[in-house]
């Protein structure tokens, strides 16, 4: 009886996530897939092909657009000395008209790497609050209309948490935990603030050296969600609720990509491509590991029954089972970007501004090469038959007629 | 007659209309003394998000209340606070009901905290077009450094736009003398040097410049970081000690940089694992609060007087003017600065630096000079400089 109300609990958890929604950094499950979108091939920024509307953004941001219901949702920074003034905006999604506008003051560090900004994390969402994180770890939840719910300065409250270089781990939601991973030489920690209070549910001591990869999500068949976490230490996974450690996995990871898990397995960015069978409720173990289907700065993108990561500029697609090479396409260009699947195509940004759309199948092929006229460093968000991407200086919407 | 008769109607209804604002007035406050009360890590948040919501649906007559509750507050209520003012005054935008008036008084009164000024300017500007030319200007040594950079910001481009070198060069002077921030001293400063003024950039920014230092002690795999070499219990500035290669003294180093470095690498040669200590002496006209503010690529401390204000165990993070913030007291008379600056062993071309800036100023970055420093601008400054 438990199990099935566990289940029913759980389909109608899944039935609440809007299929228009890409509410997190990757989407709403972590995985950067939207299977059933549809998105032009084609598009020019300059002549306005396949562009439903690009609207200008103030500030720095290098962070990825976030939708929830018809909105979209950015995070930006700007000051000019430092950027200790920090912007979460809303957009109407189908019109690019800007909804509404909230400024706060940053209450932490704000040194970051001149490509970078203070809002490089992208902004999470539980359908009904908007959680903006910044490199100075201050954490705002706002509604979908803008009102302040709660606001965090969790280097207020750890003044040693911070990276003069900068941070850009993005929170994550995992039920009614919005989980945040602050690693750096100082005050070193990862956090699970309640979604309805920002009050700390849970905060565990992290390695003290930089890394700003993001926590991962698990989903275990009875529907149980584990948050995953990262570091040049190992993986380990943790009750959202809680925080308490469920299971590690000792193997080095890298400190840029992300964990993502998809279909029962997690992919680690450790030691190339490390790829583990989640086990219900215990540690996972080893299906394969590969030195070439290697996630560079990017994080592992699973669809189906296939492993796409860009090694450098080289898209490469293995086999899922146990890690073959499949293909490997060259995509030009510096990515920080993760890539996104949208139906038969995967969305290659690069720094340089431009997407590439590579068709996936027996072999991949960049089909087209499209300028977006500025730098992109956020990874981009699929909502319906859209594409959103957060450049430099805009928002651009990406899509067909009367999308 | 019939006017006392109207007199007393229009009385009697007032009653309800004083009454309910009174009533609105009092509910708004106790909303925002929770919103005042809320602390670190969460404290008071189950109180306070009630009342945001509550204090959101406010008034825009009462949104001047809102920002005075800035006043003094500290900085995560602050944002809270914001966060509500910002909610009402969207309404008041759309229904053009921004009490400016109300604002504009608000703005004027210095007594309110920089913060919350900065907000009423941005409601009124919302609105205003005229705001800028109308309100900023006069704001140009104001304490809201926010408000202070865009009065800068206008007189830079006055000074710009004036006829003839010697009233650029005037204006750019007198302009130099309000900014505080580094992008805008740095405009100031070329701007003086290319029509051929003089500017004296460590005294503009009260950076030390001159240093006795001692090193190197060992720091090999970190061990010098929790070790209290001798510095740490007593500075002696004749005394010798057994470094991590040999007998070391103190030597004296004075910076020209303009922005106050000192290259331990120059000063003690290149070493990796080790640890420098830098000493300076700071005269005090009087007892006072200061910022010591350090720029430094490796981990450091500073003691200021024997009391450890800052320790930061960080290493090849990138660095800049006033990365550390450090509040002290100095005394009357003679105060001690003592740093400690450590390198470690990273092998990377990036991770070789070894050098720090510090200077003494006010919480808005205003130079706090030491009254011994040999420098004939200093006797020259306003008192508020010097």
């Amino acid at each position: 009886m438990k199990r099935f109300l566990t289940l029913i609990a759980a389909t109608a958890a899944l039935l609440l996530f809007s299929a228009a929604d890409w509410r997190q950094f990757r989407g709403t499950d972590l995985t950067g897939v939207a299977a059933d979108s549809r998105l032009p091939t084609q598009f020019d920024v300059k002549t306005g092909e396949n562009v439903a509307w690009t609207t200008p953004l103030l500030g720095k941001g290098v962070s990825g657009p976030i939708v929830v219901r018809d909105r979209v949702f950015v995070t930006a920074s700007s000051g000019p000395v430092t950027q200790n003034r920090l912007h979460v905006l809303a957009f109407d999604a189908k019109t690019g008209q800007q909804v509404w506008k909230r400024d706060f003051w940053a209450t932490g560090r704000c040194y970051h790497h001149p490509t970078s900004a203070n809002a490089a994390p992208t902004p999470a969402s539980d359908g009904e609050r908007i959680f903006a994180f910044f490199s100075s770890n201050d954490l705002v939840c706002l509604d979908l209309d803008g009102n302040l719910l709660w606001y965090r300065g969790l280097a207020h409250d750890y003044p040693k948490a911070g990276n003069d270089v900068g941070m850009s781990s993005s929170p994550v939601v995992v039920g009614k935990t919005v989980v945040v991973q602050i690693e750096n030489q100082g005050d070193s920690f990862a956090a699970g603030i309640d979604t309805e209070t920002g009050e700390t549910r849970w905060r565990i001591d992290r390695p003290h050296a930089a890394n700003w990869a993001s926590p991962g999500m698990l989903r275990l068949k009875d529907g149980k969600e584990l948050v995953l976490l990262t570091s040049g230490k190992g993986l380990t996974a943790h009750d959202p609720l809680t925080g308490e450690q469920k299971w590690s996995y000792d193997s080095g990871c890298s400190i840029i990509p992300s964990v993502t898990a998809a279909n029962g397995r997690i992919y680690l960015p450790a030691n190339g491509l490390t790829v583990l069978d989640a086990g219900e409720g215990s540690a996972p173990s080893l299906a394969w590991e590969s030195n070439k289907v290697v996630p560079g700065n990017s994080s592992p993108v699973v669809d189906g029954d296939k492993v796409y990561t860009l090694r450098g500029s080289v898209l490469v697609c293995g086999n899922e089972k146990d890690g073959d090479v499949l293909w490997q396409e060259r995509v030009k260009g510096t990515f920080w970007a993760t890539p996104v699947i949208a139906g038969e195509h995967a969305y290659c940004v690069n720094q340089e501004g431009q997407c590439l759309v590579v068709q996936l199948g027996e072999k991949g092929q960049v089909v087209s090469t499209n300028e977006l006229g500025e730098a992109v460093l956020g990874t981009p968000a699929v909502a319906g038959d859209a594409l959103y991407i957060r450049g430099e200086k805009h928002l651009i919407k990406i899509a067909g007629a009367n999308k | 007659m019939i006017s006392r008769t109207w007199i007393l109607a229009g009385g009697l209804l007032l009653i309800p209309c004083l009454l309910a604002a009174r009533g609105a007035d009092a509910e708004l406050s106790s909303h925002l003394k929770t919103l005042r009360a809320v602390g670190p890590k969460g404290a008071g948040h189950r109180d306070a998000v009630a009342a945001s919501q509550a204090a959101s649906k406010a008034d825009p007559s009462q949104l001047t209340t809102i920002l005075a509750a800035m006043d003094g507050a500290n900085p995560i209520a602050t944002n809270w606070l914001r966060g509500v003012a910002e909610a009402v005054a969207q309404r008041a935008t759309v229904s053009k009901a921004l009490p400016i008036r109300n604002l504009e008084s608000f703005l004027a009164d210095t007594s309110h905290s920089p913060r919350g000024r900065r907000l009423a300017y941005e409601l009124i500007a919302v609105s205003d077009e005229t705001a800028e030319s109308r309100l900023i200007p006069r704001l140009i040594d104001d304490p809201s450094l926010e408000l202070r950079r865009d009065a800068v910001a206008l007189a830079l481009a006055n000074a710009a736009a004036a006829s003839g070198k010697d009233a650029q060069l005037a204006a750019y002077q007198k302009t130099f003398r309000s900014c505080r921030d580094h992008d805008q001293i740095k405009q100031a400063a070329d701007k003086i040097k290319q029509l051929g003024g003089k500017v004296d950039l460590p005294l503009h920014y009260g950076f030390v410049t001159t240093w006795r230092i001692l090193g190197p002690f060992d720091n090999v795999n970190d061990k010098g970081w929790d070790a209290a070499y001798p510095p740490e219990e007593k500075v002696d500035l004749k005394a010798k000690y057994p470094g991590q290669k040999g007998e070391i003294g103190w030597i004296e180093a004075t910076t020209s940089d303009e922005v106050g470095n000192v290259d331990l690498n120059k000063v003690l040669d290149k070493h990796k694992g080790a640890i420098a200590y830098a000493y300076a002496e700071f005269v005090s006209d009087k007892a006072q609060e200061v910022d010591l503010r350090l720029g430094c690529i490796n981990a450091n401390k500073i003691w200021l007087n024997g009391e450890l204000l800052t320790a930061n165990h960080v290493y090849h993070a990138n660095t800049s003017i006033d990365q550390y913030l450090a509040r002290g007291k100095l005394n009357k008379g003679k105060n001690t600065i003592l740093l400690k600056v450590a390198q470690n062993e990273q092998t990377e071309e990036w991770a070789q630096e070894w050098r720090f800036q510090l200077r003494v100023c006010d919480a808005i970055g205003t130079a706090v000079l030491s009254q011994d420093l040999p420098s004939a601008a200093s006797a020259s400054l306003p008192r508020t400089v010097r």
